[in-house]
Formats: structure tokens, sequence, C-alpha cells
């Protein structure tokens, strides 16, 4: 049990998959106009993860190691098809504002990534607690980023009005360049504790030098440090 | 005039990367230096047209008589994958110059959600197949034009690193720079 949640923590704080790993950018950036938004987002990729864990868990056995990520890309293809069908007749308003990211949860890196890195070499059970500990970590820092924006650039939250009537919100935060400003001083911003926590160690590490690693997770790579 | 605003409307109003949010992930992965930038945008240009015009064809040829529509997710990303593996096949054996300094980046261009997001949007648009094909040149070269222009701020970026703040360091001053960037594209909007 104290393992499963380990998982769960995991995922929700301490490899969470925007703050810590930086990975799943696009959805993050796209649609987290608004707190609503962002939650409906996270849920999606919160019932595609856990079903794409599930079943590659299971089937682990089965799928030759040489063609695992294509079948790995049909089981989750096949689940966000099933996600975009209830979304479209449940919440139809979400499915507009969601737009084309709804289909592109396919290549969302999150999932393929929990697909390869977890589902594929451990049980059910941990699969399944891997699953829901990454997708509520992304909702989570989906909601936040989405709250944080429209409040300052609409004046509500959750569409509830938050600011006093006199309050002049800045229209720029709920716009596209808004999105890049958001999350940059956000991910600032968990650095200065991450940073005060470990003391002056890390910042001398390998991430805090651009140069260093092509890859898109840098800061996923400067944590692990 | 049509073609015209369609191929500059998808390149710089709507900004794969700067309005719609596509290809984030290599826009800020392979942007640290301006040789590799290029090559990647040179290769994601090659891989969206090739993409998008097999998948118009499978649309509109196999899914929509068959009335399977709702596959088209499935079958779009199936598609992008064995043409990338075709294109790195062909590239290997018939222009080898051209394949060791492209042939890195394409298995990630399979996971690029621009690549997708271009095939799904011809398709939500009702684009014709000409249209389609501007379309996604023009949505390619936004791409790479973005992507040539961010790394030209990172190199000058990494020089100074020493003047940054701790925390801001690395991707989050980058997402910050990347924002400035969409604010200066913003300005395209009054053209059409």
């Amino acid at each position: 049990m104290k393992a499963l949640q380990e998982r769960l923590w995991a995922g929700l704080i301490k490899e969470n998959p925007i703050f810590v790993q930086a990975i799943g950018m696009c959805p993050t950036l796209a649609v987290t106009s608004s707190a609503t938004n962002g939650f409906g987002m996270g849920l999606a990729v919160l019932a595609v993860l856990l079903c794409s864990n599930a079943v590659i868990s299971l089937l682990r056995r089965f799928i030759p190691d040489t063609v695992r990520i294509p079948s790995f890309i049909v089981v989750i293809a096949g689940f966000v098809t099933v996600v975009q069908f209830v979304t479209e007749a449940w919440t139809p308003a979400l499915n507009r504002s969601l737009g084309i990211f709804i289909p592109l949860i396919v290549v969302n890196c999150i999932i393929l990534g929990r697909a390869e890195a977890y589902a594929s070499k451990n049980g059910l059970l941990a699969s399944i607690f891997d699953a829901v500990g990454m997708g509520l970590g992304f909702t989570l820092a989906l909601t936040t980023l989405g709250g944080i924006r429209e409040i300052l650039g609409a004046g509500t939250l959750f569409g509830k009005v938050v600011l006093p009537a006199g309050a002049q919100p800045a229209l720029v935060l709920s716009m596209a360049p808004g999105a890049f400003i958001a999350l940059g001083i956000l991910l600032a911003l968990v650095r200065v504790v991450q940073l005060r926590r470990k003391g002056a160690v890390v910042a001398a590490g390998c991430g805090s030098c651009d140069l260093c690693g092509e890859g898109c997770p840098m800061a996923g790579k400067e944590a692990d440090a | 005039m049509h073609w015209f605003e369609l191929f500059f409307g998808a390149m710089l109003v709507n900004n794969i990367v700067l309005a719609r949010f596509l290809g984030v992930c290599p826009f800020l992965g392979v942007s640290s230096r301006m040789g590799t930038a290029r090559g990647m945008g040179l290769a994601v240009i090659f891989v969206i047209t090739l993409a998008s015009s097999m998948t118009w064809l499978v649309y509109y040829g196999i899914l929509e008589p068959l009335g399977i529509t709702y596959l088209s997710t499935m079958a779009f990303i199936l598609v992008i994958a064995a043409v990338v593996q075709f294109v790195e096949i062909v590239m290997k054996k018939l222009w080898p110059a051209l394949y060791r300094s492209l042939g890195i980046f394409l298995p990630l261009i399979t996971t690029n959600c621009a690549v997708l997001g271009v095939a799904v949007l011809n398709v939500r648009e009702g684009f014709g197949f000409v249209e389609s094909l501007v379309h996604s040149v023009g949505t390619a070269s936004g791409f790479m034009l973005a992507l040539i222009l961010f790394a030209g701020l990172r190199e000058r970026m990494a020089e100074a690193a020493h003047d940054v703040p701790e925390a801001l360091r690395g991707l989050p001053l980058s997402l910050v720079t990347a924002g400035l960037m969409a604010l200066a594209f913003m300005g395209f909007q009054g053209i059409f």
C-alpha cells in the first residue's frame, strides 16, 4: 500500500509532469485560458492515461518489444476516440473550447511516456495508481495555471467574478502571449521553492546551463540531479 | 490573392507555435543552437507537407466513403508514423548526405503534435487538396521561422546567462521570451 501511495504522491508533487518534468507543454499552454478549460483538459488526459496504463500493463507480456511504441499509440488513440465521443455527447461546450486538443491527446508525451516508462514494466494496480497520480498532477497544474490566467486576465474564477468591480484585468494574460509568460513565471516560482529546499548546491547543476542537453524536459533532469 | 492569404495567414497570423500552441516541445527543446534549429525546421516542413497530403487522401479516399471518419485520429497517427518511417528509409538510401543532417530529427517528429495538428486542422476547416497543401506548407514555414528566430534569441541569452536570476535560468526564461515573441507576432493580426 505504501508503494501505491508513493506513486500518487510522486505524480502529484514530486514528479509533477508540468512543474517538475516540464512535458506535455502544448495542451498546458493552449487550453488554460480559464480554470474550467484547464480542469476539463486535465480530466480528459486523466481518463485516457488511466485506461491506457491499465490496458498496456495487462498486455505487457504479449506486446513484442520491437513494435511496442506503435502498439501503445494504437491503444492510446482508441481511448482518445472514446473520450472525444464522451465529451461531444455530454459536455459539448467544453468540447468546443478544447477543440483540436482532444484528438491531440494522442501525441501528449505524458501518456506515451508513462506507458513506456511505467505501465509496460509494472503490474496492473501499480500502473493504475501511477496513472491517477500523474493525471491528477497534470490536472492540478492546468487548473492552477488556468485559474491564475483567468483571475488576472478576465477577473473571474470558474466563471464567477472575483476581482472587485473597479479592477481592470490584464487582457493579455488570457491571450496567447500570456500563456507563455504566466507558465514561465509559475515555473520560476516553483524553482525558487525547490532551490530554497535543497540549498544552493543544485544551482551549479547541469540544467542551469542552457547549452547542455538538447532534450525537452530540461527542468526534469535538473530536479533529478 | 486567396492562396497568398492562406499561406501567410498560416505562417504569420496563426503561427503554429506562438498562436496555436502546437509543436511547443521541439520549439523549446531543439532551439538552443541555430544549426539544429535549421535542421529541425527543414525536417518538419518536409514531413508536414508529405504527411498532410497523405492524411487528406486517406480521409477523403478511405474514411469518408466508408463512413468511419470517427476513426480519423487513429488513422492519422498511423499514417504519420508510417510516413516518417518511409521518409527515413528512402532518405537513407537515396540522399545519405541529407539523411545525416536531418535523420536524427525524424523519429522526434512522429510525436510532434504540429504534424497531427495540421492534419486535423485541414480536415476541420474543410480544405480541398491544394488548399490543404498550401496551408500545410505555410504552417510548417511558420514553425521554422519561429524556431530560427527563437534559436537566435537563445544563443544571445546563453551568453548573458550569468546575469539571470537562478530560478529563471533555462526553461522559465525561455517561456517568457517566447511570450514576448508571441506578443510581437500578434502585430500581424491586422494585415489581412
